[in-house]
């Protein structure tokens, strides 16, 4: 700081000049300086993208191969046992990160894509739009979301792209709420009216003006939500509309072989064989919540310093 | 020195505080004495983050999150502030040293009655029963010319005005009559004509108790009524120091003239018959609730118009009709010879791109997730169709126009000062390269020094460009500095209208008058008037 100048400079006010720093530089210096949970949580999610993408070629059997005997314990060729009609657990592990991360996180981002959108439309929108938006969204979510999806699904027969559609509707009603509260509080904000000032249309004001300012709840919901996805597929998939067998997936896996628990006084590993894909999921919980929480973390600060 | 030693209340010794940021700690006072005697007010001016607020708030021993006290001595009647413990100091705060915040709005408990507030902390520490210290908050709303003394206390913060708040807040500082009172910023949210019977109240308060205060201002005029001596900081670090007539008439330091010479800049008039654009009979409301009534007004082109009233008058709300933003209900806007559509979608793209707006508050004008590059390359982008290179090349020509350089273009608006900000708000006005900017009270949030950076900036721009403005504030002294015209409204209506010396000098109505007398001048004896 220069302490001898005495009259007002806007030069001055600069103080110190800055390069300007290129998107690789600037993401390589926010990764630098990622806490220790952050790295751990994007080791987790890249591990599972990475089964989900090239595990199969490494399971050592198929996804619904038969491949020896029913409820085989651990070793002996099977590393975590067999399941009730004699498939490979870590097998269906493998395939069932594919299907379960796949269906979870497509259901999930649609979910956000719809609820999102449409609260946008409605915060900024505000009047006679807002309110058909919100009273619609009300009714829908006045009717059980289990129930609901039982009847649609009963309607249009359980495929993977009913579930997905089907949850992400009922899903979208609750981020839908969320983002309208947020962005309505954003969108009184002076530089959304220079916004509209300056003639935006809707399109350019939800993704440039209010959307930024909003994701750190949507992210924070993100990572809630896509729990919650995947907890709502293993039930359906539990009262059976959900994904059909020989499908491996986490939550029909733990339904599957839930009844080896009553033989952990025999041998330990029999019961700990339901919480392996149970195991699966929440791992994945941690790690999605903990680049959350790093996401929030450095949104809050809203700084890229040296 | 002429008072006796046993009569220093405070005594503040190579005050050091720092404060934590990028990993390492950073001097925010680097070293600064303070003494204060019994029954003396003190001032403490300077820019924002000279360090006054923080050395004003360690007086009570007391730093914000993050910071630390790293050095001195701060002693308080025989206590070490700087070294005492949270219990020992809660023994002091509240009742022997009391504190009255810029924004009282924010500082009261809305769920609360605003005397029960008043006098918690004498309750809390058993120095009055609750009866006493009601009827003694009485009398104390009374002293202060509150309305209603015995029963606005009964009321909640959001059912009395923002003055009569500060006011209140006011009673509650001087409610167990302590020894020291710190006023931070106390009328800085007020407007001129509230300003001056807050600031009669609290003076009038002060002597009447005896209390010891410490000012913290930075507005020259404001501290010139209320301190017997005045303190400048910059840096966080002593200018200089002196009471307050001398440092009026005979500043030493090169630094302070410069602050007392800000209220210098003044305008030539010049007139031109050639009208850009113009307000008719313009009525407008709220819902059902009229605000505007029968407004005209005309904008010369190349010259600036400025709209002076309190807040509520309807200043804004004018900005507002020409915007678009409101369709008026009677009247109509003509710019350049045609008449504007009412509303802001009936209007083209070329209407709406010839006359921008620049906000009060920077800080939401900008969206904070944008970068400056963003910010002011959007509207070349959207009016222009500026692209790739030459987009880039037409920013950085903007951004050397507000006499800021290509540095800024990554930054976000968090990582600007307060001058940057409004520089960057300018530049986006500009990029549209428009015939008219409305300017709504955008000097009014930064130091008087920033300040007159901008209206300098804005009047070159002028120039070159020949832009009109119409420029809306309740300051006067921004009035003389800026406009060819003035307008004068009040309750919705347009009182006055004219060009700046006739307006400016008497004879005026009733309420030119009375808004004209209420800006704080640079004489210490100017507050007496109304006494």
């Amino acid at each position: 700081m220069t302490q001898s100048q005495t009259s007002y400079s806007a030069d001055q006010e600069v103080a110190q000049v800055r390069r300007r720093r290129t998107r690789g530089e600037r993401i390589r210096l926010l990764l630098k300086k990622s806490p220790f949970t952050a790295r751990i949580g994007l080791a987790i999610i890249i591990f599972y993208g990475l089964m989900a993408l090239v595990g199969p070629f490494f399971a050592p059997y198929g996804e619904s191969e038969i491949a020896g005997p029913p409820l085989a314990p651990w070793g002996n060729g099977f590393l975590f046992g067999t399941d009730q009609i004699g498939r490979d657990i870590l097998s269906r592990l493998i395939f069932g990160a594919r299907n379960t991360i796949g269906i979870a996180l497509a259901a999930t981002l649609l979910a956000f894509f719809l609820g999102g959108s449409l609260g946008l439309v409605a915060a900024i929108s505000r009047g006679w739009v807002d309110q058909f938006i919100s009273r619609s969204i009300d009714v829908v979510m006045a009717i059980p979301a289990l129930i609901f999806a039982l009847m649609l699904l009963t309607i249009t027969g359980s495929n993977v792209w009913a579930l997905v559609v089907i949850i992400a509707l009922l899903d979208s009603t609750r981020v839908f709420r969320l983002t309208r509260s947020v962005a309505v509080s954003v969108s009184v904000m002076d530089y959304v009216e220079a916004a509209r000032l300056r003639g935006e249309g809707l399109s350019w004001t939800m993704r440039r003006e209010v959307l930024p300012n909003i994701l750190p709840p949507l992210v924070a919901e993100f990572g809630l939500r896509f729990c919650f996805v995947s907890l709502t597929i293993a039930a359906l998939s539990f009262l059976g509309v959900g994904i059909q067998p020989p499908t491996a997936d986490w939550g029909t896996m733990v339904r599957e072989t839930a009844n080896m628990m009553q033989f952990a006084r025999f041998d330990i590993t029999a019961g700990l064989t339901p919480l392996m894909p149970a195991a699966c999921i929440a791992l994945l919980t941690i790690g999605v919540n903990f680049v959350v929480d790093w996401f929030l973390q450095t949104t809050s600060g809203l700084r890229d310093e040296t | 020195m002429k008072h006796k030693s046993d009569n220093v209340l405070l005594d503040m010794r190579d005050i050091r505080i720092e404060g934590f940021s990028d990993e390492h700690w950073n001097p925010i006072i680097k070293g600064v004495d303070l003494q204060l005697r019994r029954g003396e007010v003190l001032g403490l001016i300077g820019e924002s983050g000279a360090g006054k607020s923080t050395l004003g708030k360690a007086a009570m021993g007391y730093v914000q999150p993050g910071c630390r006290i790293a050095g001195g001595s701060i002693m308080f009647d025989g206590v070490d502030l700087a070294r005492a413990s949270e219990v020992e100091k809660r023994k002091f705060w509240g009742t022997r040293i009391t504190y009255v915040a810029q924004s009282a709005a924010a500082s009261f408990n809305p769920a609360h009655q605003l005397i029960a507030q008043t006098i918690r902390a004498k309750v809390r520490e058993n120095i009055e029963s609750e009866n006493a210290a009601r009827t003694d908050a009485q009398e104390l709303y009374r002293s202060l010319s509150l309305p209603n003394p015995e029963t606005i206390g009964d009321r909640y913060p959001h059912q009395v005005s923002g003055g009569q708040l500060q006011r209140i807040m006011t009673a509650m500082a001087m409610s167990p009559r302590p020894d020291l009172i710190i006023f931070d910023e106390p009328t800085t949210a007020l407007d001129v004509t509230t300003q001056v019977e807050v600031l009669l109240s609290m003076r009038k308060i002060v002597r009447e108790f005896g209390a010891a205060a410490i000012y913290i201002t930075h507005d020259l005029a404001v501290v010139a009524q209320m301190a017997d001596r005045i303190k400048v900081l910059r840096y966080g670090e002593e200018v200089e120091e002196a009471p307050t007539r001398t440092m009026l008439s005979d500043p030493k330091e090169d630094y302070t003239k410069s602050l007392w010479s800000v209220r210098a800049l003044r305008k030539p008039v010049e007139n031109t018959e050639d009208i850009t654009l113009s307000v008719e009979n313009v009525g407008a409301s709220y819902g059902p609730v009229p605000v505007l009534f029968d407004v005209n007004l005309r904008i010369p082109r190349g010259r600036t118009v400025s709209v002076v009233g309190e807040s509520g008058s309807g200043k804004s709300t004018t900005a507002r009709v020409i915007t678009g933003l409101l369709p008026p209900k009677r009247g109509r806007v003509v710019f350049n010879g045609e008449e504007l559509p009412a509303t802001l979608n009936g209007r083209s793209k070329e209407q709406l791109r010839r006359i921008q707006m620049i906000y009060q508050m920077a800080d939401t004008a900008m969206n904070p997730r944008q970068t400056v590059g963003e910010i002011i390359g959007r509207p070349l982008e959207f009016y222009h169709g500026y692209k790739g290179k030459k987009l880039e090349a037409e920013i950085i020509n903007l951004l050397e126009q507000i006499e800021l350089n290509e540095s800024f273009f990554d930054r976000l608006p968090s990582e600007l000062s307060g001058g940057q900000k409004q520089r960057i708000c300018i530049a986006r006005a500009l990029a549209a390269d428009p015939d008219i900017i409305l300017c709504d009270e955008v000097t009014s949030a930064l130091d008087q020094i920033v300040q007159e950076g901008i209206l300098q900036l804005l009047l070159r721009l002028q120039k070159e460009k020949g832009i009109s403005y119409l420029f809306i504030t309740h300051d006067i002294a921004t009035v003389e500095a800026i406009s060819d015209e003035i307008v004068v409204m009040s309750k919705g209506r347009v009182v006055e209208q004219g060009d700046k010396e006739t307006v400016l000098s008497p004879p005026h109505p009733e309420y030119t008058q009375l808004l004209l007398s209420s800006v704080p001048e640079m004489d210490p004896a100017w507050l007496d008037k109304f006494a």
